[in-house]
């Protein structure tokens, strides 16, 4: 199928990538000592990995070309039967159902299963599934780009560390106060920005999640600046005193118990009045307006009910590690959300979670490749929205039929 | 007074560093649509190449004037391969698409490009030698404006003003303001809009590794996140003088530097980036066109 000219193509490629890797890649300078080291084993990496990209990726198209071919004439017209694996799994009760209860079993019997350190990991996984799902709303079924969603999610950590420390608030009363406290930062930073496009949004965005943190870094009498808050307690059960690997199993059931609740939550939403205004928002915005949908009371409440999540999460982050620092909050963290919702499909629930649980998961047991994990992530975007944008497990809108079929 | 003085000129080295990063990000702005976010890694990959060219010509001993030269050339050379290739890869295929997808793409290729440069390179900051002697003559001016200043200030408007003349009088310059104007008529009367938006990214790169290359021997230290902080202020300034539009970008620029460098001086330093944030929520608030930009209707 690759003709001797790709491999030609592929050649030259290889050569441009090379030559323009060579002065990061290959030199390597220490300015003081003068010392330059040559690195040369990495041109024949760089050489090779592009043509060998360049191929993979030659074969991709001409493979989609060719399908594109042939039901242009006609040839597969069984096409519309056969869907993708990922669909008939989740359409298909018989295929689905099992699978959703030994999904449930597994998680609901994990704490039992593996060691606290694993349990600790999985909590970690859950709160960014629920983080992820907190920003699809914004991004992927409202189409609002938000590059600072982890100032939310420092509004509900601070929130919780501070009313513990100054009022003695425990951390039922303070998940639900965190997550409002949130949703109003949203509307907060909704209103100077509903007048603008989506590409001023997402650095208007951006600026306030870096204001936040360097807020809650610089103002010492505030947030303890820099070396953060210690010390706050973990969520309680009715008054009773637990270990720490009994506190981490809570956890992890509140964690679940919490991630059960918002996949409930943001499916009802997406097919309600206000979930089908955003994707009509997300799909065109004057078209929208024209149909009678409030294009300022729409976009807030995506704003609101996105960091309300984030809020939330922020509370139980707070509880789980005892110990908030304004490092925690930085810019990356965003990235790694919206990674999370760009993978798993904008507007897929269960694409969400799938790439949470495999973003997260992934780098923490292949160790060796974690310091690769943001050069991975950033190439997931490029990639996502070059071969496949609609992530790898598109969402499927609920479609109504009227009339006799 | 002096003091003022000082810090005037430390705005207006500020300011031109950020007008050469503001401009590619306008350009871009002006005939794509695109904010650009891998324009500040773009700055940040033209520093870590001078850099690498300063450090590897000194050491065979070159003469410095050599050296600068050069450095600046080899500089601009790489980071335009960059652009282009960026724009090759994560932009051209989504020409077409939503809205959304290019800008994800470009903030993916923002960390792509950052934690590329940290792996091949190292995470921690990197002494830069000073390019730029002390000169003589400058000697009665020392207290407040120093050398380095003074050519950033000299090579910043030697730059502007080639630009403007190559946007105001050459075929390329035409065949880029015409696209920016509309760029479908541009493809009707035989413009390659693609070749324009190639030369558009290719400029912009190379003026971000100029500016990179200046501030880095201007402040002595480099690493990997520099062109994330950097590229933010540039865009703020685009904003601030209207995106898209080139005396604006500069306009906006020099506001900023000076902005901060007051800012900086007479408030706190702590909250240095802060207050270019704030200016930036301010002016999206109150006047979203910028200072010398226009208002556009959208059309259905």
């Amino acid at each position: 199928m690759i003709s001797l000219k790709d491999i030609g193509k592929a050649c030259i490629i290889a050569l441009w990538f090379v030559a323009l890797t060579f002065p990061l890649m290959v030199i390597k300078v220490n300015p003081i000592d003068r010392i330059i080291i040559w690195r040369w084993h990495n041109m024949l990496w760089v050489g090779l990995g592009s043509f060998l990209c360049y191929l993979a990726g030659r074969a991709w198209l001409m493979r989609r070309e060719i399908r594109l071919r042939r039901i242009r004439q006609g040839l597969e017209a069984e096409l519309p039967q056969r869907t993708p694996l990922s669909r008939r799994i989740i359409q298909d009760p018989v295929i689905h159902r099992p699978l959703l209860a030994a999904g449930a079993l597994f998680f609901l019997i994990f704490p039992l299963l593996f060691s606290t350190y694993q349990t600790n990991i999985m909590i970690t996984a859950l709160m960014y599934v629920v983080l992820g799902l907190g920003l699809n709303i914004v991004v992927g079924v409202a189409g609002l780009l938000d590059l600072g969603y982890v100032a939310f999610y420092a509004v509900g950590a601070y929130a919780y560390a501070l009313l513990n420390l100054h009022f003695g608030l425990g951390f039922w009363t303070v998940l639900p106060i965190g997550g409002l406290l949130a949703a109003t930062f949203g509307i907060l930073l909704g209103f100077p920005v509903l007048r603008l496009r989506g590409d001023y949004l997402a650095i208007v965005t951006l600026g306030f999640g870096e204001i936040i943190r360097l807020i809650l870094e610089n103002w010492n009498e505030f947030s303890h600046g820099p070396s953060g808050i210690s010390n706050i307690p973990r969520p309680g059960f009715f008054g009773i005193q637990m270990s720490l690997d009994h506190s981490i199993t809570y956890l992890y059931y509140l964690m679940i118990a919490m991630v059960v609740f918002t996949i409930f939550v943001v499916n009802r939403l997406q097919n309600s009045r206000i979930g089908r205004a955003w994707f009509a928002l997300r799909e065109d915005e004057i078209a929208c307006q024209a149909m009678g949908i409030d294009k300022t009371r729409t976009k807030l409440t995506a704003f609101a009910l996105g960091a309300f999540w984030a809020g939330m999460v922020g509370v139980i982050f707070a509880a789980k590690t005892t110990f908030v620092n304004p490092a925690s909050f930085t810019f990356l963290e965003s990235a790694i959300i919206l990674c999370i919702v760009v993978l798993g499909g904008m507007g897929s629930i269960v694409g969400v979670i799938i790439a949470a649980l495999v973003l997260i998961l992934l780098p923490e047991y292949l160790r060796a490749f974690s310091e690769y994990r943001m050069l991975v992530f950033g190439a997931v975007l490029v990639i996502m929205m070059v071969f496949r944008p609609q992530g790898i497990i598109a969402n499927i809108r609920k479609t109504y039929r009227i009339g006799i079929d | 007074m002096d003091y003022f003085v000082e810090l005037f000129f430390s705005g207006l080295t500020r300011g031109s560093i950020y007008a050469l990063i503001a401009l590619g990000y306008t350009m871009v702005y002006g005939i794509i649509g695109l904010i650009n976010f891998a324009h500040g890694e773009i700055y940040m990959i033209g520093a870590f190449t001078a850099l690498i060219v300063s450090t590897v010509l000194s050491i065979f001993g070159f003469p410095l004037p050599a050296i600068i030269i050069l450095t600046a050339l080899a500089a601009a050379i790489w980071a335009s391969a960059y652009g282009y290739t960026v724009e090759k890869l994560a932009y051209r295929p989504l020409r077409n698409a939503p809205r959304l997808s290019p800008l994800i793409s470009a903030i993916g290729m923002s960390m792509f490009l950052q934690n590329y440069v940290l792996l091949a390179q190292t995470p921690d900051f990197l002494p830069f030698p000073a390019l730029i002697p002390d000169f003589d003559f400058m000697e009665p001016y020392a207290g407040f404006i120093g050398s380095s200043d003074m050519v950033i200030l000299v090579t910043t408007t030697v730059i502007m003003i080639l630009l403007t003349l190559l946007i105001k009088f050459t075929r390329t310059g035409k065949a880029m303001r015409a696209t920016a104007q509309d760029r479908k008529m541009a493809m009707l009367v035989g413009i390659n809009v693609d070749h324009v938006i190639s030369v558009t990214f290719i400029i912009g790169s190379a003026l971000a590794a100029i500016g990179g290359m200046l501030i880095a021997s201007h402040i002595g230290q480099i690493n990997f996140y520099i062109g994330f902080i950097a590229g933010i202020k540039a865009f703020t300034a685009a904003v601030l003088g209207g995106i898209g539009s080139i005396p604006g970008a500069v306009l906006g620029s020099f506001i900023l530097g000076l902005t901060e460098s007051f800012a900086t001086g007479y408030v706190s330093s702590d909250y240095e980036d802060v207050f270019a944030f704030s200016l930036l929520v301010l002016i999206l608030i109150f006047r979203p066109s910028g200072l010398l930009g226009k208002a556009t209707i959208e059309k259905v």
